[in-house]
């Protein structure tokens, strides 16, 4: 295992930023902690950076205990937000810090910077001043600084946000070549979800301060564990049903489901993708009609309005939308193929949930 | 140097800029009225002090400069710099340090604390010294017991001296390290320095510009210093007289010339001063421009 957290907590003043986590990371994996800001994600990455100090719990790392040891000694690679370069030194300089302060002999430490360089593509800038360079140059002079000694652990807070979209995407790219290459445990936090869907293997999903869910991008995707995760990971029509004759309806919408009674609540949530959609208005049972086409790309997201009022989203490709000959305003036949019970009643539900049908929608949510 | 072109502003670009600016005469009134206010207030007693050292000719100005009692004042203002200044830095890279990089009880009091001798009438700040230390001061009698002399000696010079230029290092320092953040020296940190490496090549270059200013002012105001270190002096010719006490002395004996002359190196140092200061702020703006361009040729 090479690193474990256990009954993680930490306060500051008396509030909660974190609150009792734990999960453990293996050897040579790359982690993604993915929440909503002020989750408590970056404060969990520094304090197994050993830049903070947890309240309770304990931090292993390789089996080892390292609670009480100070962050100089844990052989670190931290990537800051802002990347934080050393502004007064030359771009050889700031990745050969850390080497100079652990005392490499001259030689292996230019042997080293040379190495560094020449992987994160930095050949040219090596005399250049972080003020003379541009945003994704920035940032790869900083993981090639927080790689250059070695370190057991790599942790990258919010490596991409301060990037613009076109360099965000390589510098993923990068991210997974280099974590392929190299293979040093790789633990990075970030707010998008579709970028902690992309580039990690393994995803940490917190929610106001608590896990909220582990587990590859698949998973969690597909197998959400609560109503949060299915509505930070991607997009989810959440529906707030009542049982009634053994099964959980909404509206015309029918779900049946086991072990329910009658009067009982549920929310009931389905992915856009399991809404099947045709042009042959009796070839599904239910009718809707087409109100808003959003052009995301390759797929399309559609808006469709059943007749009691209730909007559901579905998604499909370009292709099959003009194969469907598909305008807005036309009517359509649906069928959702599949759903899960997002939680039962009883059960605490998330307070930003509490709308049940009119999910908020932004640009460039995707899937 | 090549002649700056002119800027063609078309029609439209000037009346653009008409929107932002005052009515003509309106610009051109208060041009005047401020370069007419440093021309009497501050450029002509200035010409002054040196057609008025000069007023007897070069020989009684020479004379006054090489005469021992001026070179023991010198040497005092000297000796007085160079006990205060590197204090002043060393305390003042401290309280910046402490105040911008950590969280403790008393902080905004520390602030308060710093600036203390600036509101302070300095005339005030030194008779503190003597309600302290002087004969019939709190410690007199106990420094007198055991033949330490403070006030009406070096030491008492020193220490109002001290007192009066303590906050122009940390004063300039601490906007920098408030702007400048933490995440460098974490970054450090987390790269295995210790607090010394991390200060030394990571606090210490970026805070270099600001320190060399405030260091600057520090030294001008050491030696320029005169209401403190006068209560505290005892105006001891050639003993405890420094270069703006033992000017104020010529000119009171009627030396005006000598005077004068005395008081030309000091408006000579505060040139010196201004000179340095003035070349440190425009290489810094030189610097940043140049990081700008390079900046521009990056993101073009």
């Amino acid at each position: 295992m090479s690193i474990e957290l256990k009954n993680i907590t930490k306060q500051f003043g008396g509030v909660s930023a974190v609150n009792d986590v734990s999960f453990t990371v293996a050897d040579g994996q790359l982690v993604a902690l993915l929440g909503p800001s002020g989750c408590g994600k970056t404060t969990v990455l520094r304090m197994i950076s050993g830049l903070e100090a947890p309240t309770a719990g304990e931090i292993f790392v390789r089996g080892k205990r390292v609670n009480d040891v100070p962050v100089q000694k844990r052989n670190i690679g931290f990537v800051f937000q802002g990347y934080a370069l050393f502004k007064s030194m030359s771009v050889a300089d700031n990745i050969a810090f850390g080497l100079k302060i652990k005392k490499w002999a001259k030689a292996e430490r230019d042997t080293r910077v040379a190495e560094l360089i020449e992987l994160l593509g930095l050949k040219d800038l090596e005399k250049r001043f972080p003020h003379q360079l541009s945003g994704g140059q920035r940032q790869r002079v900083a993981l090639a600084r927080a790689l250059a000694p070695k370190p057991d652990v790599l942790l990258l807070d919010e490596p991409f946000a301060a990037v613009d979209a076109k360099i965000r995407q390589e510098l993923r790219e990068m991210l997974v070549n280099l974590h392929h290459e190299l293979n040093v445990t790789t633990i990075f936090v970030t707010h998008d979800q579709e970028e902690a869907m992309e580039v990690s293997n393994r995803i940490v999903i917190f929610d106001k301060g608590r896990l909220a869910q582990i587990g590859t991008p698949r998973e969690v995707y597909e197998e959400p564990a609560s109503e949060f995760v299915a509505r930070f990971i991607g997009v989810m029509n959440v529906l707030d049903c009542e049982v009634r004759e053994g099964i959980a309806r909404f509206g015309e919408l029918e779900f049946p489901t086991h072990g329910v009674v009658d009067g009982q609540r549920l929310r009931i949530g389905f992915r856009p993708y399991a809404v099947q959609v045709s042009n042959d208005l009796s070839a599904h049972r239910h009718l809707a009609v087409l109100r808003h086409t959003y052009f995301l790309g390759v797929l399309l997201r559609l808006e469709l309005e059943l007749p009691s009022g209730l909007i559901i989203r579905a998604r499909m490709s370009k292709e099959e939308y003009a194969r469907l000959n598909l305008t807005e305003g036309r009517q359509v036949s649906l069928q959702i193929r599949q759903y899960r019970v997002l939680s039962r009643e009883g059960e605490t539900l998330s307070p930003e949930v509490s709308v049940a049908h009119s999910l908020p929608l932004s640009p460039g949510e995707g899937i | 140097m090549p002649a700056v072109p002119k800027r063609q502003l078309t029609a439209g670009q000037r009346k653009s800029q008409r929107g932002t600016e005052e009515a003509p005469f309106v610009k051109w009134l208060l041009i005047t009225v401020a370069l007419l206010f440093s021309l009497v207030f501050l450029l002509l007693p200035l010409v002054n002090v040196f057609a008025q050292a000069f007023a007897k000719g070069f020989t009684v100005y020479w004379d006054a400069l090489k005469h021992p009692n001026t070179i023991a004042a010198m040497q005092l203002t000297l000796l007085v710099t160079v006990i205060c200044v590197p204090l002043n830095v060393l305390f003042g890279l401290a309280a910046a340090w402490a105040i911008t990089k950590f969280e403790f009880r008393g902080k905004s009091l520390l602030i308060t604390l710093i600036d203390l001798p600036f509101s302070v009438s300095p005339v005030v700040a030194g008779l503190m010294f003597i309600v302290l230390f002087g004969l019939q001061g709190y410690f007199g009698e106990w420094l007198a017991d055991r033949e330490i002399k403070i006030i009406f000696a070096v030491p008492g010079i020193a220490l109002a001296t001290l007192f009066v230029t303590f906050p122009f290092v940390a004063r300039e320092l601490i906007p920098i390290m408030q702007a400048a953040g933490s995440d460098q020296e974490q970054s450090a940190l987390t790269l295995g320095a210790n607090g010394w490496q991390t200060f030394w090549y990571v606090t210490l270059p970026s805070v270099k510009m600001g320190l060399l200013y405030g260091t600057i002012l520090c030294i001008a105001r050491c030696v320029g210093e005169f209401g403190a270190v006068s209560v505290v002096s005892g105006h001891i010719t050639g003993k405890t007289d420094t270069v703006p006490l033992h000017v104020e002395k010529l000119y009171n004996e009627y030396q005006g010339a000598a005077a004068f002359a005395v008081a030309s190196i000091l408006a000579l140092g505060a040139l010196l001063t201004l000179g340095l200061k003035t070349w440190l702020e425009w290489r810094e703006a030189k610097l940043e421009e140049l990081a700008q361009q390079a900046e521009q040729a990056i993101t073009q």
